[in-house]
C-alpha cells in the first residue's frame, strides 16, 4: 500500500512520523494508518478503538489494537511509552479534551491531532446566515452531531499554551490539499503536532 | 473459504508416555496416557498446528461427533471446523484431555499399575505448568516444534499464557479468552465451597470411593450448581428463566418450583453422572494455584519478559467470574513488557459462558486474528 492509498489527513500525519518510531493511534478505526506505518516506516504501533468492527478490522490486518474507551483515559499505557501519540478526527467528539491532551503527552513525546477547523469560511458564512454549519468536515446537523467541542486553529493553539504545550507543526487542508494562505479561514481540516513546552 | 460446517465424524487417539514426569508438587508419575483428537492436516513444515486447551470440566472432544446419531457435538464445535473461525481446512487442530482428567487421560479414576486399583486419593495434584509440560511432550511426539497458536478460555487461557512463559519459542500466538492472570480471593472462595461440597459428601470416602462402589454424587451436583451460577450473569439468567414457575403457582415447599431451580438441578445431576469428583477437586485446585508471577516477585511483567508470542486477549462484559478487568491486567502486563497484544471486550450478557457461545462480533474477531495467523504460516 502506498501513501496515496491513505486518507489525506492520515497521509500528512504519516509524513510527520519518523522511521522506526513507536506510535499510539487513538481512535484508530480500521488501523489503516498503523498498517501503513508498519509497512513503510518500520514503526511499532498500537491502536486504541472503542468500536468492535474497528477492532476486528485492525486484527484482520495484523495491527495490534486495544478495545477501550478513550474517555476513560490511557491508564493501560505507561509514561513515555511512545514516540508519537495520534488522535485523528476524534478530539471534537470527546468530553474531556484537556484530559486527553494531557494523557497524550504523558504516554508519548509528541502528540498529533487532526480536527475540523470551525474557522473555515463556509462555516463562518453559514453562521452569518443564521444556521449551524454543515460542511464536508462537519457533515452533521446540530441535532445529531457527535461533535460537542468544535474549535478553530487559533482556539486549539491557545489551549495548548494553557496546558503548557506548544505546537511544533501545523498543516491545514481543504479537500486534501494544503492551504498555505489564510489557513484558519480557507482550511477545513487542521493537523497539529505538539509537545511539552 | 468453504461454507462453515461441522468437521463431521471424529475419533479420539491415545498417546502413552513411559518417560516419568515429575510434577510441580514433587510427585512423580512413572507412566501416563493422554487422550486427544486432531482435526485437519499438519502441513509439510508443521507450522499450522493449533492447540486447544480445555477449561475446568473440559476434555479432548472439541469438535465434530463420534457417531451420526450423537445429539451434541464437541464443546467448541461452533468455533472449530471447515470454514469456521478456527478453520480446519487451514489448521491442524489438537484437543486433549488434561492429565488428571476423567475422559481417558490418566487421572484419579484411572488404574494405578502399581496397585491394580484406581489412584483415588493417591493421585498427585497437577498444576497448569505440569499440563503445559505434558502438552509439550505430546507436541514432541507429533513433531510439532512451534504452535501457530495456543488457544484457551478460562482455565484454558491460563494454560495458553503459561505456555508462552515456559516455552517462549514454541508459541507464535496465544489466544487467551475470558481468563485471568491469577484468581481473586472471591474466586478461590467459590472453588472452595464447591470442593467442600464434595469433600464432605459421606460417599466421598477420602477420595477412594471407587472401592466402595459409590460416588459422591450429591457433592459433585452441588459443586456444579454453584459453579454454573457463577458462569452465568444475572441478566442472562433473568432473561432465560426470570421467576418462571413450573406449575404456574406457589407450592409452599422445597421441591422444584422455579424454572431456574429445575435447570440447575438438571445440570447438576447430568454432571454428577459423567464427571469424576477427584478430577473436579484437582482442576479447581489448579485454578487456585495458578499464578505465573509467583516466581518473579509477584511481577507479571517480569514473568512475561522472555515471551515471544503475540497475544489476542478477549473478555466479555457480563463475565463477573473472570471479569474484563482481569483480562486488562494481562493486557497491561504484556504492554509494559513491550509485547504484541490485541484486546477485545465483547458486549455479551452470557457471563463467563459467553466464550463458548456463538456470537457474531466475537467470532469475527477470532476469525480475523486466525486469518492473519494463517497468512503468516502460509496455511
Amino acid at each position: 500500500m502506498n501513501a496515496h492509498a491513505l486518507r489525506p489527513d492520515l497521509r500528512h500525519i504519516a509524513d510527520w512520523i519518523t522511521p522506526g518510531a513507536s506510535v499510539l493511534d487513538l481512535g484508530c478505526g480500521d488501523g489503516a494508518l498503523l498498517a501503513w506505518l508498519a509497512a513503510n516506516k518500520d514503526s511499532r504501533g498500537y491502536g486504541v478503538e472503542i468500536d468492535v468492527a474497528g477492532v476486528t478490522a485492525c486484527v484482520e490486518r495484523g495491527v495490534s489494537v486495544i478495545q477501550s474507551d478513550l474517555e476513560a483515559g490511557l491508564s493501560t499505557f505507561e509514561d513515555k511509552a511512545f514516540d508519537f501519540v495520534v488522535l485523528s478526527l476524534t478530539l471534537q467528539a470527546m468530553h474531556n479534551i484537556e484530559g486527553i491532551l494531557t494523557e497524550m503527552l504523558r504516554v508519548g513525546r509528541t502528540g498529533i491531532v487532526t480536527f475540523p477547523n470551525f474557522g473555515y469560511w463556509e462555516n463562518r458564512w453559514q453562521l452569518l446566515l443564521g444556521r449551524m454549519p454543515v460542511s464536508e468536515t462537519i457533515p452533521y446537523e446540530w441535532y445529531n452531531t457527535p461533535n460537542i467541542h468544535l474549535c478553530t486553529v487559533y482556539d486549539f493553539e491557545r489551549l495548548l499554551k494553557k496546558l503548557g504545550m506548544w505546537s511544533t507543526g501545523r498543516v491545514v487542508l481543504h479537500q486534501g490539499e494544503k492551504i498555505e494562505f489564510l489557513p484558519n479561514l480557507l482550511g477545513s481540516l487542521a493537523l497539529e503536532r505538539f509537545e511539552r513546552a | 473459504m468453504t461454507e462453515p460446517r461441522s468437521i463431521g465424524l471424529v475419533t479420539a487417539q491415545k498417546a502413552v508416555f513411559d518417560t516419568p514426569i515429575t510434577l510441580s508438587s514433587g510427585a512423580t508419575l512413572p507412566h501416563y496416557e493422554l487422550v486427544y483428537e486432531t482435526y485437519g492436516q499438519l502441513n509439510a513444515d508443521k507450522s499450522n498446528a493449533i492447540l486447544i486447551c480445555h477449561a475446568l470440566s473440559g476434555n479432548h472432544h472439541v469438535a465434530g461427533r463420534y457417531a451420526e446419531s450423537d445429539k451434541s457435538a464437541g464443546w467448541w464445535d461452533n468455533m472449530i471446523g471447515p470454514g469456521k473461525p478456527i478453520d480446519t481446512d487451514r489448521f491442524f487442530v489438537i484437543g486433549l484431555n488434561n492429565l488428571g482428567g476423567c475422559h481417558g487421560s490418566t487421572g484419579p479414576s484411572s488404574i494405578d499399575p502399581a496397585t491394580g486399583k484406581p489412584y483415588g486419593s493417591t493421585f498427585p495434584l497437577v498444576l497448569v505448568r505440569d499440563w503445559v509440560e505434558t502438552q509439550a511432550r505430546l507436541a514432541d511426539r507429533l513433531g510439532i516444534r512451534q504452535f501457530a497458536a495456543i488457544i484457551g478460555g478460562s482455565l484454558g487461557g491460563m494454560q495458553a499464557l503459561r505456555w508462552t512463559i515456559s516455552h517462549p519459542e514454541r508459541v507464535r500466538h496465544a489466544l487467551v479468552i475470558a481468563s485471568a492472570p491469577k484468581l481473586t480471593a472471591q474466586n478461590i472462595a467459590f472453588n472452595d465451597v464447591a470442593r467442600q461440597a464434595i469433600l464432605t459428601d459421606p460417599d466421598f470416602h477420602g477420595g477412594d470411593f471407587y472401592q466402595h462402589d459409590t460416588l459422591p454424587r450429591r457433592g459433585l451436583r452441588l459443586a456444579r450448581m454453584l459453579g454454573h451460577i457463577t458462569y452465568l450473569s444475572d441478566d442472562g439468567m433473568g432473561e432465560k428463566f426470570g421467576r418462571l414457575l413450573r406449575s404456574g403457582e406457589y407450592k409452599y415447599g422445597f421441591d422444584v418450583e422455579f424454572e431456574i431451580e429445575s435447570y440447575l438441578r438438571y445440570q447438576g445431576d447430568k454432571f454428577s453422572d459423567y464427571f469424576d469428583a477427584n478430577t473436579y477437586l484437582l482442576m479447581t485446585k489448579a485454578l487456585d494455584y495458578f499464578d505465573p508471577a509467583r516466581h518473579y516477585d509477584g511481577n507479571l511483567v517480569k514473568a512475561l519478559a522472555e515471551v515471544q508470542a503475540k497475544f489476542l486477549v478477549v473478555s466479555f462484559t457480563s463475565d463477573w467470574r473472570f471479569s474484563p478487568a482481569r483480562s486488562r491486567e494481562i493486557v497491561k502486563a504484556l504492554l509494559d513488557a513491550r509485547k504484541q497484544v490485541s484486546y477485545a471486550e465483547i458486549d455479551s450478557k452470557h457471563g463467563h459462558d459467553a466464550f463458548l457461545m456463538e456470537d457474531a462480533p466475537y467470532h469475527a474477531i477470532m476469525r480475523g486474528y486466525l486469518n492473519n495467523i494463517a497468512h503468516e504460516v502460509n496455511a
